[in-house]
């Protein structure tokens, strides 16, 4: 798996691709960071919680060629007949992309320690609060973005794709706010990121979120990995 | 040791490989033949763990690929038909990258520096794949292959797009890895197969049309078949003499040219006409000025194996057209 995630992030920041992404993150947060804190608000959840529409560009575009890439030019069969289990691969490319988030979650924490440089003084449980409900959503939406790459040899379409995807999970609230069904209602609560979310963002830990998020994780690595496996027997 | 047996995979109605068995065994140098299509890449893919076959199963070295696959995985290095090269990473960093990804326990450094000597990429270790010529790039594929000294090695056209003097090197170098390792090596190519590897298996449509030595297939079929004489005189008078010989089936004229005329010769099944044709021409003063055997090179054998609609008269024409191109 370490020689997988090394590649991965090899990849990331050999090409442009993952500096690019970087930067867009990078910019999107200074951006919403010096509206916020010019307007005197000295709390990073706002930060974060504009941030989560962008990431739910930058995802995909990270995720695009994970799988399909493989395909496409045939590395798959180094993987695939290399001593090691597609879990391992599968896992390998989606911890590269944690790490890639977690190298950004650094430059938010240089963020929040500005606050004490300018004389405010927030508590750190906020950030620390954020940054976890922020790599749980990360983490949900990365293993959407692979299970997508994993259906298709295009990476465009597996960007789409996995760009389409996030966005449903993130606004299924909203759209079904018109109906009356009361399950229907329940169920796109239920299942609808942006909901969940809000939780992190106001600071309520609460143990069904974090339980929600780590499921979608592992239900779509796990679907990745039968989806890769049954390809062998088609 | 390999040991394939009943293999069948079946594409939703599109048979493959179609209940296959053979075994390969320990340092062989097996050759793999077959027009495109015929199933040999699949196969490959089924032995490697790639893909799963729909029935039927394969061990390697007492290893079942699909209850012990990491195992089997372990046991063998494979260089599919493009090689699985990450164009983006120099050969440095991909073979580092291979050797990680496949475990290999010897010292790093050493190891690989070995490989690429044996494959010789060593001028473009720091080359990125994506500037390699074609035939580099195959190289770099064999020597991710060889990473790991795995005990089986499978080559799936691994010669392909090299220059002539890439190749030969390729050929001497299956031939050396054949001594300590088990190799399976497929192609298209004829005369790569019968210069280096100790068996053929001939596949078409899925199914194992022959298996044997490449001097054997060549034998068996290429029995009771005619031979051409090349005599100088007359032709009439030539005819007449030779209808007179026991055994001859039927005497076919090619050509005449400069008092020389061609002939080709099909005996009778079982008699050996050499000695009696020598004879009736010395006795009567015409000379044989050539006398071969018309006998069937590889190429012809696979034509003829993996083609029904191919008789022996097309592969008798085939040969006469050769001959002809030869002359020319």
């Amino acid at each position: 798996m370490s020689a997988i995630i090394k590649r991965e992030l090899r990849e990331y920041f050999t090409l442009p691709l993952g500096y690019v992404a970087m930067a867009v993150l990078i910019c999107f947060a200074g951006e919403y960071y010096s509206q916020t804190f010019s307007s005197g608000v000295s709390n990073i959840a706002y930060v974060f919680s504009y941030l989560i529409t962008v990431v739910l560009f930058v995802v995909p575009l990270l995720t695009m060629r994970m799988l399909s890439e493989e395909k496409h030019q045939k590395t798959d069969q180094l993987l695939f007949t290399s001593p090691t289990n597609i879990a391992s691969i599968v896992l390998g490319k989606f911890f590269a992309a944690i790490i890639f988030f977690l190298i950004f979650d650094f430059f938010m924490l240089v963020l929040f320690l500005n606050y004490y440089i300018f004389g405010a003084s927030p508590d750190f449980m906020v950030f620390l609060g954020n940054s976890i409900g922020f790599m749980l959503i990360v983490g949900a939406l990365i293993s959407v973005g692979e299970f997508i790459s994993a259906l298709t040899e295009s990476q465009v379409v597996a960007a789409l794709g996995g760009f389409a995807a996030s966005f449903v999970f993130w606004v299924i609230n909203n759209a079904s706010q018109n109906t009356d069904n009361e399950i229907l209602l329940k169920i796109s609560n239920w299942l609808s990121f942006s909901q969940r979310y809000s939780n992190f963002a106001e600071g309520i830990f609460d143990v069904a979120n974090f339980v929600f998020f780590l499921s979608i994780t592992a239900t779509f690595l796990f679907l990745t990995v039968r989806v890769i496996d049954r390809k062998r027997w088609a | 040791m390999i040991e394939i047996k009943n293999l069948t995979k079946d594409y939703g109605g599109h048979i493959a490989v179609d209940d296959i068995s053979f075994v390969v065994n320990d340092c062989e140098i097996l050759g793999f033949l077959g027009p495109n299509g015929a199933g040999k890449s699949t196969a490959m893919n089924i032995i490697t763990g790639y893909l799963s076959a729909t029935s039927g199963s394969v061990s390697v070295n007492g290893y079942d690929v699909l209850e012990q696959p990491i195992e089997v995985k372990k046991e063998i290095g494979y260089l599919p038909e493009l090689p699985p090269l990450y164009l983006d990473m120099t050969v440095k960093e991909y073979l580092n990258f291979v050797f990680n990804l496949k475990k290999v326990k010897l010292p790093k450094g050493p190891h690989i520096e070995e490989i690429c000597k044996l494959v010789g990429i060593k001028d473009v270790y720091h080359r990125l794949i994506k500037n390699l010529s074609k035939g580099y790039r195959q190289r770099v594929g064999i020597a991710q292959a060889l990473l790991g000294n795995p005990k089986v090695i499978i080559l799936d056209e691994p010669t392909v797009g090299l220059d002539p003097k890439q190749i030969i090197e390729i050929r001497n170098l299956v031939r050396m890895l054949g001594k300590n390792h088990t190799v399976i090596l497929s192609s298209h190519i004829l005369s790569e197969i019968q210069a280096v590897c100790d068996r053929v298996i001939i596949i078409n449509k899925g199914k194992i049309v022959a298996d044997d030595t490449p001097e054997n297939l060549s034998n068996n079929l290429s029995n009771d078949l005619s031979l051409s004489v090349v005599f100088e005189g007359e032709k009439e008078k030539i005819v007449k003499e030779l209808k007179q010989v026991n055994g001859i089936k039927s005497i076919d004229f090619v050509k005449e040219s400069n008092g020389e005329c061609e002939f080709n010769i099909e005996p009778r099944a079982g008699y050996d006409i050499r000695k009696q044709l020598f004879e009736t021409a010395s006795l009567n003063n015409f000379v044989i000025l050539k006398m071969s055997n018309n006998s069937l090179s590889l190429e012809d054998i696979f034509l003829k194996l993996t083609d029904e609609s191919v008789s022996a008269d097309v592969i008798k024409r085939s040969l006469k057209a050769k001959k002809e191109k030869e002359e020319k």
